[in-house]
């Protein structure tokens, strides 16, 4: 029990973070992990806080919700201030530089350009997810790069390899 | 007694003779049926014949083919699981107006929208039959019934109409009475490669005669006769239409049918 | 060689399971949180020479599901709690015209429209008895991705081999969550087809009280020509009135299941050997309790969990003997109460059998439900 690792992706509907778990969980299988990816999900198809969870351990996974996180991803504002309290003490901290943070938190805090890589840099608004993952993988030993980058292009559609891989490369930079 | 080949060759004799009151024209609209079956030399063991719940709907039990007695305005809905499943069945469709237009209507227009290969025959006599002679969607307004003491304030449903509305490739009416005319029109629905709908007038003399005044069953099938009138003779001479019911072919048109249209999808994989 | 392995979310996981036991039809009517199961069979079906049809509503979906059956398909339908409600009256006629199928009820929050995204598992007795008159029922409740794939499979066995309608109960949780699946795991599993009639035609009794109680069953359109009816039939299946045919004919539909609980009834026990305190737990549920399991024990309190697989039929015997072994029973369900009264009703009076529900949209957390135990057995 004490190797699970739960992660939290925060932000709102349509940054593609429901993938971006499906795509860090599948990254966990390639890896020989048990992994498990869930989502708690309102009516709304776009817009709204919305939230992806993933579990990776090498042991059984039994309670499938992650209720308190060793990692918290926020792009907006609105799904920082709502999840913040489910990271643990001492957790790892991942947001989008333009979110106004508790500089008193005690967490490892990334304060990450990750929106502005994908919609200036690659100008791509939809690769945000994806560049996150890459500053992930960077950040947190949970997943090796190589199993990660087998996820992402299993998962994208076709024809969307090279901008996600270079989306990758430019999130595993960021750190 | 000599039993009719028709008998032999479509009914299941021991079953017989059937639970519908005397005078009543769901026989004759039945043997319809039979025969047209037996005109068009169907495979016996490739028609299915579905039914919902009402006095109609126990006709599969007498007639010898894959019959399927169903629950209450669902016929359409099984059978349009049968056809879609297995295309080669030839899937027919017995059921009644409240069946069919009241508790079943929204299958109805359904079956009708997709245009899936399902000859209907609605045996409408106007009335809730086998629960005692309550209004119907066909009862015409200001009829009585036992639950319409006052007369009903319902506008009636022209089944014909609504099934052409809804997309039936093929539409008719015709009567108890007019009982060559109707296998004809059964003949041709069955050949309709498409959702056929043909309403069968019947007469119930039991609820809704009497509670109507309507005379007995032979005053009924006579004013079957005489209260109809051939589109076709409608069409030139209106005014010898005026009060009466319109009967015949209103509707025949040619448009891919819909398990065809499924047959392409699974087309596009046979290679894989 | 290569592991057969991939991450699918459980709607996913059943439509994989009921390939591989062999359906090839499938009609439906889209419902939160169960739609993904009708989106894959409708992308599937196709590529096999199989048909998929969304029809206009849920009791079309049921009766259109039994109509492919009876052409032999092995045939199946999904849906969630407004949907299952509405499928109970041409379910009860799969029950008694013993059409073999598969009904899926992805359990959300109810009552009415309730909370559709959200897990419940307020759906147990309407299981059981949803639909009116007496009724054999079974339902099977997996409770991880992988364990849908392969209860999927055993679904469709059970309907072939007894010949009526077979519930799957999951969750929105198991449902939509992701998990790994190893194709591999049910290699060498048998995929029962039913039993189809031999006889020379005019001999065929397709409801015939046969020594197995389940009379093989033909297709149409097979040259078997037969009737078939929602109301109490004799043996040729034509509807009878006679008291000694009705008796005989609903107690056989109850008796080919009953007679056969030791083949249907699967469970799970983990830790049960020297429990004091158990668990009775399915679901997404028995997970929470499985994790609780772990931690009470951890703290010196001799903790297990029985987990029904066939939610009905009830395993009496097995709870019973359970009852008689433990000084606690905590039923945990997302409810206000439903299994827990089929376990008092088995449960021997020395062992204090205790409930814990809930119906907030929330899955029930291991840390709930060791805090209960404590209060519980103190």
């Amino acid at each position: 029990m004490s190797n699970k690792y739960e992660v939290r992706l925060s932000g709102s509907g349509g940054q593609g973070l429901i993938l971006a778990g499906i795509i860090l969980a599948d990254a966990g299988i390639i890896s020989g992990k048990n992994a498990i990816q869930s989502q708690s999900y309102g009516p709304e198809a776009r817009g709204g806080a919305s939230k992806a969870e993933v579990i990776i351990s090498d042991g059984e996974i039994n309670f499938p919700k992650v209720e308190k996180c060793d990692l918290l991803l926020s792009l907006t504002q609105e799904s920082y201030n709502e999840y913040i309290d489910s990271l643990k003490k001492d957790g790892i901290l991942v947001v989008d530089e333009k979110i106004e943070i508790d500089e008193t938190l005690e967490a490892k805090i990334y304060r990450l350009p990750i929106l502005s890589t994908a919609y200036d840099k690659l100008k791509k608004p939809m690769v945000a997810n994806i560049v996150s993952l890459g500053a992930i993988c960077s950040i947190s030993s949970i997943i090796d790069e190589k199993s990660l980058q087998e996820a992402i292009l299993n998962r994208i559609p076709p024809g969307t390899e090279e901008i996600n891989k270079k989306a990758f490369q430019e999130g595993l930079k960021l750190v | 007694m000599k039993v009719s080949n028709v008998v032999k060759d479509n009914f299941r004799e021991d079953k017989l003779p059937h639970i519908w009151c005397p005078g009543c024209g769901h026989g004759i609209l039945m043997h319809a049926i039979a025969r047209a079956v037996s005109n068009k030399g169907l495979d016996r063991d490739k028609v299915v014949v579905v039914s919902g719940i009402g006095c109609s709907s126990r006709a599969p039990g007498y007639m010898n083919f894959n019959t399927l007695h169903t629950t209450h305005g669902r016929a359409l809905a099984f059978a349009t699981g049968i056809k879609m499943s297995q295309p080669d069945l030839h899937v027919i469709v017995i059921t009644g107006d409240g069946d069919a237009a009241a508790i079943g209507g929204n299958h109805l227009i359904h079956a009708c929208r997709r245009n899936i290969d399902l000859t209907t025959i609605v045996f409408n006599n106007n009335i809730y039959g086998m629960t005692g002679g309550q209004y119907s969607p066909t009862t015409p307004t200001n009829d009585y019934g036992t639950t319409a003491p006052y007369g009903n304030i319902d506008k009636t449903f022209d089944l014909c109409d609504l099934a052409k509305a809804a997309g039936a490739t093929y539409v008719a009416r015709s009567t108890a009475y007019h009982a060559r005319i109707i296998e004809k029109l059964i003949e041709n629905g069955l050949d309709n490669k498409g959702f056929s709908f043909i309403e069968g007038i019947s007469v119930c003399p039991t609820y809704y005669g009497r509670k109507n005044k309507k005379g007995n069953a032979v005053d009924m099938m006579k004013s079957l006769k005489e209260d109809t009138i051939d589109i076709r003779i409608a069409k030139k001479k209106p005014e010898l239409a005026e009060g009466k019911m319109l009967i015949g072919e209103f509707h025949n048109s040619e448009e891919e049918e819909y398990t065809a249209r499924y047959d392409k999808i699974i087309d596009l994989f046979e290679k894989e | 060689m290569e592991k057969n392995i991939k991450l699918l979310q459980g709607n996913e996981a059943c439509v994989e399971g009921a390939l591989a036991a062999g359906m090839n039809f499938f009609a439906g009517y889209p419902i939160t949180p169960s739609t993904e199961i009708a989106e894959l069979s409708a992308q599937k079906l196709p590529r096999i020479g199989g048909r998929f049809i969304q029809m206009e509503d849920e009791i079309a979906g049921m009766a259109a599901t039994l109509g492919g059956a009876l052409t032999g398909k092995k045939a199946m339908t999904a849906t969630s709690g407004p949907g299952f409600s509405l499928k109970q009256e041409n379910l009860g006629y799969g029950c008694i015209a013993e059409i073999p199928c598969v009904v899926v009820n992805v359990q959300r929050g109810g009552p009415s429209t309730g909370l559709p995204t959200s897990p419940a598992q307020g759906d147990i007795m309407q299981a059981k008895w949803g639909t009116h008159g007496d009724h054999p029922v079974i339902a099977l409740y997996p409770n991880s991705v992988q364990e849908i794939y392969e209860v999927t499979i055993d679904a469709f066995n059970n309907a072939e081999k007894y010949r009526t309608p077979v519930i799957l109960l999951l969750d929105e949780v198991i449902a939509h969550m992701r998990e790994k699946v190893d194709f591999d795991s049910v290699k060498g599993k048998e995929v029962f087809d039913r039993k189809k009639p031999t006889c020379p035609k005019d001999e065929y009794l397709a409801y015939e009280n046969t020594e197995d109680l389940v009379p093989p069953m033909a297709d149409f359109g097979s040259g078997y020509r037969y009737h078939v009816t929602g109301l109490v039939h004799d043996q040729f299946g034509f509807p009878s009135n006679n008291s000694e045919i009705a008796d005989t004919q609903i107690r056989r539909l109850l008796n080919k299941i009953e007679k056969n609980k030791k083949d249907i009834i699967k469970y799970e026990e983990y830790k049960m050997d020297d429990a004091e305190v158990a668990f009775v737990a399915f679901g997404s549920t028995s997970r929470s309790a499985k994790e609780s399991v772990d931690k009470l024990r951890s703290e010196g309190i001799k903790a297990g969990l029985y987990r029904p697989i066939t939610i009905w039929p009830f395993a009496d015997e097995k709870v019973k003997e359970i009852s008689e072994n433990v000084k606690n029973i905590i039923v945990a369900e997302m409810n206000l109460g439903q299994y827990v009264n089929e376990v008092k009703r088995v449960s021997s009076d020395k062992c204090k059998v205790d409930f814990y529900g809930k119906i907030n949209g929330h899955l029930i957390t291991p840390t709930e439900l060791t805090n209960f135990v404590k209060e519980a057995i103190r």
